[in-house]
């Protein structure tokens, strides 16, 4: 029955979509200023259905309907209602439905907020977007269609795999979708606005709003898939140069350059064609971020099952979009001569944009570099952190502090009057980094450059806010992101430096001493969970220095469905640092192998992260007050 | 010249697509199979007790060789263990054991509590000699003939059915 409907409900959206295509083309051949009536009726009842449509598949799964097959491979009834809502999209079907949703919501709500632009680009961007709505929604329907029957109906589901049964992945894939394929709707006003030659400075204004709320919410996805991987996969980092987070950086590297160059594009008329390519290019590379991680060409997390014809749909896809945008960009191109003086913000802006670049290049080269040694020397190779670390690492010290100085000049030619300002800044930064040095004794050449050049940022955040609290004036949501970053790559370069962590295998009652802790494993208890059977080591940590003592508990998690054992870490997490416990069992013996960490300073890096959107936000609020 | 570039973006993404394409059709999990038949690259292993080394001629000398990569933090070694020590009973077999990335004293404990399988022992601290022999993770196990071609390769720690397989060959 919900088959049915879900399908029937497809089909109409596609209907639909075609009707939006046909009469937008339509409404071309019409003179006059504005949209008739019934495309925005379409396009609303078009959001709804496909509303509907993914409120279906979400009922499906509540009921545990397993004659859907999708609810069938990724639901079992014992599961909480919550997972069970949340296994809606924690597969490759659903999570394709959540697609089409965003990519038609957008379109209509870009369709009533952009009444002021001129009527043929507005069209234009309508019809694309329903062309790439149309895409997907071919895709779902006979390639990857949650509503697929299987008959007879089994009794009991297959279960989702329990890593990805936690509350924070539940929300990760929405907020990440938010960001990836709201990027469609800049990609459609772009071709749209080449196509009508719409290169006016107020192009600017019909996508500013859209590319800052895609990033807010890239931003937010990354960081929650980031904490989810910290407390969830037991290795005690958050960042893995994974394919898959990878894929996740590729579309914020450009949309990060695109909203800095769309101040440009704004303020002084420059840089058009630049804007263009990088709102086209944000989408593409959403969508090869999609191909990468759902076509099995690479291995990991995401990649639900391994299917070509998938990935074939999703490159022909991709090559339809790479060569219109070519084709379009090169047919419209005018070369323009730009009169840049180096010492002005539009430089500044400039460079940050090709660190965007780099950054952005590097990790293409090391995601996409393997499946071509794979593909024309048959070696498999993995590209890992060292990579990453070497390459992008230094060039971070250069990048924070342009950083810094950027957002300060003025436009069109800044005389450098204050000078004397950077250089006191910089003594200052570099003293607190020799007394972080002489306080814990540790360091290393590079941690301790990165650690002066955020310091130096953040200190001249510091003095904008200064400035900012005496001269309402000042962008503060620009300073508030600006000097979140600074912090971000302080924590991270500290909870570097003074990170420890030990190897030991244990018994119970035993005790381990290391440099003023010692651990002992007081217990073991096990505990039965409705879809899960636990052991939980109860281990004290014990702070000889300051004789505090702390209980952690990690788990060794058995689930029944599917049958998979995993490991919970133990997180205590304060002020400034987290203990991070981990414990597996050692086959047949009474020993346990326990990993323990310190990591200092952790809940700052996430604390850094939601400020830098934050800035974010305070933005788009501020754009939406001013309009 | 815009049309040269126009010509040239072109291609790298056709030719990045390609490859894309061509990848699809890959299996993308790890598997041997491809170093079944070849030969094994040249060895120089290092004693586990000596400072002296282990090294392709040695291997010679055995009619077959299973080289078994293991160490004391690996919880799955601990599983194969036994069958390692039932193979070290096999007359026409010889274990060269490579300790990987481990420290001497705790690499001793576990051979000391479950017993030294191996012929020879050697070790690889920072785990770079391991790369030349392809492997992924450990436990790992090759099988050699006297003449250094690989007959067999086990990811993950030996299971029955691999230890049937191996004294089969042998015999």
């Amino acid at each position: 029955m919900l088959s049915n409907f879900g399908n029937l409900l497809l089909f109409i959206n596609i209907f639909l979509s075609l009707t939006i295509i046909y009469s937008a083309l339509k409404c071309l051949k019409i003179s006059g200023k504005f949209i008739p009536k019934i495309i925005y009726q379409i396009s609303s009842l078009q959001s709804t259905l496909i509303i509907i449509c993914f409120f279906t598949l979400v009922a499906g799964f509540i009921v545990s309907d397993f004659s859907l097959i999708t609810v069938y491979q990724n639901s079992h009834t014992l599961k909480p209602i919550f997972y069970k809502i949340a296994g809606t999209w924690g597969n490759h079907e659903g999570s394709l439905l959540l697609w089409a949703i965003i990519l038609t919501i957008f379109s209509f709500l870009f369709l009533v907020f952009t009444r002021n632009h001129p009527k043929e680009f507005r069209i234009f961007t309508l019809i694309i977007q329903n062309i790439l709505i149309v895409g997907f929604l071919f895709f779902i329907l006979f390639n990857s269609n949650p509503f697929s029957v299987l008959l007879p109906a089994p009794m009991e589901g297959l279960g989702l795999n329990p890593i990805l049964q936690d509350p924070a992945l539940a929300i990760h894939p929405p907020l990440l979708y938010i960001g990836f394929v709201g990027s469609s709707i800049y990609f459609s006003a772009a071709m749209a606005s080449l196509i009508t030659n719409y290169s006016k400075t107020t192009f600017v204004h019909a996508i500013k709003n859209w590319v800052l709320i895609s990033w807010c919410f890239q931003t937010l996805g990354i960081l929650v898939g980031s904490i989810w991987a910290y407390y969830e996969l037991g290795w005690g980092g958050f960042w893995f140069w994974d394919p898959v987070e990878n894929a996740s950086l590729l579309p914020w590297f450009a949309m990060t350059a695109l909203f800095h160059s769309l101040v440009v594009f704004e303020k002084r008329g420059l840089f058009y064609f630049w804007v263009i390519t990088l709102c086209l290019l944000t989408f593409i590379l959403s969508v090869t971020g999609t191909f990468l991680v759902r076509s099995g060409i690479l291995n990991s997390v995401h990649t639900f099952a391994s299917d070509p014809t998938r990935g074939i749909y999703i490159l022909l896809f991709l090559t339809l979009m790479i060569f219109s945008s070519i084709f379009l960009l090169f047919r419209k191109y005018k070369k323009k001569d730009y009169d840049l003086n180096p010492n002005s913000k539009e430089t500044f802006i400039l460079l940050n944009n090709w660190f965007m670049m780099f950054y952005l290049i590097t990790v293409l080269l090391g995601t996409i570099y393997p499946i071509f040694t794979d593909v024309l020397t048959a070696n498999k190779i993995s590209v890992g952190p060292p990579f990453y670390n070497t390459v992008i690492i230094p060039i971070v010290v250069i990048f924070l502090l342009i950083m810094a100085i950027g957002p300060r000049v003025k436009w069109i030619k800044e005389r450098f009057e204050n000078l004397k300002n950077y250089l006191f800044i910089l003594i200052g930064s570099v003293s607190i980094n020799f007394l972080i040095i002489f306080l814990f004794k540790s360091y290393s050449i590079l941690s301790n450059l990165i650690i002066v050049s955020a310091l130096f940022l953040i200190i001249s955040s510091l003095f904008d806010v200064l400035k900012f609290l005496k001269n309402k004036k000042i962008n503060i949501a620009q300073i508030i992101s600006h000097a979140s970053f600074g912090f971000l790559v302080l924590f991270i370069g500290l909870n570097d430096i003074f990170s420890i962590e030990k190897d030991y295998n244990i018994k119970l009652g035993e005790i381990k001493k290391f440099n003023n802790y010692s651990i002992e494993l007081q217990n073991l208890e096990i505990e039965n969970f409705s879809n899960y059977k636990a052991i939980v080591g109860v281990l004290e940590i014990h702070n000889i220095k300051n004789n505090k003592k702390n209980i952690l508990k990690p788990e060794i998690r058995i689930y029944e469905n599917p049958q998979t054992l995993t490991y919970e870490a133990a997180i205590k997490t304060s002020v400034l640092k987290d203990y991070y416990l981990t414990m597996s069992n050692v086959d047949r013996s009474d020993y346990y192998n326990i990993k323990f960490q310190k990591k200092p300073l952790m809940i700052w890096i996430w604390i850094s992260v939601i400020m830098i959107v934050f800035g974010g936000f305070l933005r788009l609020f501020q754009n939406a007050k001013n309009n | 010249m815009q049309k040269t570039i126009k010509i040239v973006i072109s291609i790298i993404f056709l030719f990045v697509i390609g490859v894309f394409f061509i990848g699809l059709n890959k299996d993308t999990n790890y598997n041997t199979n491809s170093l079944i038949g070849k030969k094994i690259p040249n060895i120089n292993l290092e004693y586990f007790d000596e400072n002296k080394f282990y090294k392709g001629d040695d291997l010679k000398k055995n009619n077959y060789t299973l080289i078994n990569f293991w160490a004391s933090w690996c919880a799955p070694c601990r599983d194969e263990h036994p069958l390692l020590i039932q193979l070290s009973e096999e007359k026409n077999l010889k274990l060269l054991g490579v300790n990987f990335k481990d420290k001497k004293k705790q690499a001793d404990k576990f051979l000391n509590d479950l017993g030294n399988p191996y012929d020879f022992l050697t070790k690889d601290d920072q785990g770079r000699n391991s790369v030349n022999f392809g492997i992924y993770g450990i436990p790992e196990s090759i099988l050699v003939n006297k003449d250094l071609i690989i007959l067999k390769k086990f990811v993950g720690p030996l299971s029955v059915e691999d230890f049937n397989s191996i004294i089969e060959i042998i015999n």
